[in-house]
């Protein structure tokens, strides 16, 4: 294992299109029920409970066997009821997988794979464990609407950090539990889901001005 | 050239085995239904394009300096001699898609919309995957191309293009922002491959001095090229059209941008 390489591939500044989704984040600001900090932190909270665990279950075995991809990605899709959410995910699945491919001779896992699994498949090429694409995923969730969160709502940059700095240990938490399950059966991995996130998902995908993709 | 910014899929090995069996339909127990699975090694969706890819051109400049009516203008320029393509990367709409819909100059399925997430010049600079996806998008589903302009949203002095994205780029700025706007440099101004100083029209009633600005540009510029346009006049925006008429001459007798 390489703590540098690790360090890499969780970077926001990794250029994997990140950077136009707020995972949900933008849909409930708009409808008043993320406007401040302590909002952000039960929202983040949220996401570490479902999508990140999720996701950081299918980075996990998606790094323990790349060759499962389209099992692994058609899993992913039944845990995706919102198809905004499929798209932005295979969207970034895609981009993270441009930027993977430049760094490291990652295995063929379809082109426009959904985003934990080209996580998963890179850290394989990258000789990282599946807790390591686990624990990558599940910072890689959080961090991605925090960022957001301080362009959106224009949130004091210093206390979303500190949020992001309380919320570590539940961080490592939920990627050690969904490492725990990498080498489950797909239908038998987790598949915590946010309602709320999908239907605020659709709404999103229809409106005429939004900031961000998803 | 640039360094060739696409990666495409990695080459497969044919299968050895003559009979894939997993294709076949199959069982493997007797309470199973016959069914297939896909080749491991094989990806099924139809590889990339990849012939010569088309010349990418960007148009970078401030908001309101008329990128999008540039974009238009070169549109009806260029569109009936070269198969022509263009990305738009608005803040937050695809109103400038929209535009360039509502005006006619491109069918739709020649004009792609990048959202940015409030980060217009991270998305043609240090982040381009959602570019580069459309411009590959692009060149898949309408086969080769000549030319694709990629527009960037309205954004500020700093904001350039990465070369990654783009082999040459074109920065717009207006008379009505001032006329020490080629002054005060930037990025834009004094690297773009072309300077497009828009809205001379409008010089007498902004007292703004063209031939400052046309100094200041060659001081800023050393042997780049400005071009003074006024696209309420020139609807087909002559000089900027000539400009990449050579570029895409160049390229197609092999030389070296």
């Amino acid at each position: 294992m390489s703590l540098a390489t690790l360090l890499l591939l969780a970077d926001g500044r990794l250029p994997s299109g990140g950077h136009a989704h707020s995972a949900g984040l933008e849909a409930q600001v708009s409808a008043g029920r993320v406007r401040s900090v302590a909002d952000l932190d039960g929202f983040l909270r949220g996401k570490l409970a479902t999508s990140a665990l999720v996701s950081a279950a299918f980075a996990a075995a998606a790094c323990a066997a790349p060759a499962a991809f389209a099992g692994l990605d058609a899993g992913l899709d039944a845990r995706t009821p919102s198809p905004a959410l499929r798209k932005a995910s295979r969207a970034q699945g895609r981009a993270l997988l441009r930027a993977g491919r430049a760094m490291w001779p990652v295995a063929a896992i379809g082109r426009e794979p959904h985003q934990p699994v080209a996580l998963g498949a890179l850290a394989s090429a990258a000789g990282l464990s599946p807790h390591e694409a686990a624990v990558a995923a599940a910072h890689g969730t959080i961090t991605g609407s925090a960022s957001a969160a301080v362009r959106l709502l224009g949130l004091d940059p210093y206390a979303v950090h500190a949020l992001l700095a309380r919320l570590a240990p539940e961080c490592d938490r939920i990627a050690e539990l969904a490492a725990a399950r990498s080498g489950d059966p797909v239908d038998e991995l987790p598949a915590a889901g946010a309602p709320l996130l999908d239907i605020g998902a659709e709404h999103h995908a229809t409106w005429e001005v939004r900031l961000f993709a998803s | 050239m640039h360094p060739e910014p696409q990666h495409p899929e990695p080459q497969h090995p044919e299968p050895q085995h003559s009979e894939p069996q997993h294709l076949e339909p199959h069982e493997h127990g007797p309470d199973e239904v016959p069914h297939t699975h896909p080749d491991p090694g094989v990806d099924p969706h139809a590889p990339l394009h990849s012939g010569p890819r088309a010349l990418r051109v960007g148009i970078g400049g401030p908001v309101g300096s008329g990128k999008t009516a540039l974009v238009a203008a070169l549109c009806r320029a260029l569109g009936e001699q070269l198969r022509l393509a263009v990305v738009t990367n608005d803040i937050y709409t695809t109103e400038d898609a929209d535009f360039l819909l509502r005006n006619g100059v491109l069918p739709a399925e020649r004009i792609r919309a990048v959202e940015t997430g409030c980060c217009p010049h991270t998305a043609i600079r240090d982040d381009i995957s959602a570019n580069l996806d459309a411009v590959e998008d692009l060149e898949s589903s309408l086969g080769p191309l000549d030319l694709v302009l990629v527009e960037s949203g309205g954004d500020n002095l700093t904001a350039t293009f990465s070369k990654g994205l783009i082999d040459r780029q074109i920065f717009v700025i207006d008379v009505s922002g001032g006329d020490k706007v080629p002054r005060k440099g930037g990025p834009g101004v004094t690297t773009a491959d072309l300077l497009v100083i828009n809205k001379t029209d409008l010089a007498p009633l902004v007292n703004a001095d063209l031939s400052v600005m046309e100094r200041d540009a060659k001081a800023r510029r050393h042997e780049l090229p400005t071009v003074f346009l006024s696209l309420a006049e020139d609807r087909a925006a002559a000089p900027v059209a000539d400009w990449i008429r050579g570029l895409v001459a160049a390229r197609e007798h092999g030389r070296e941008l």
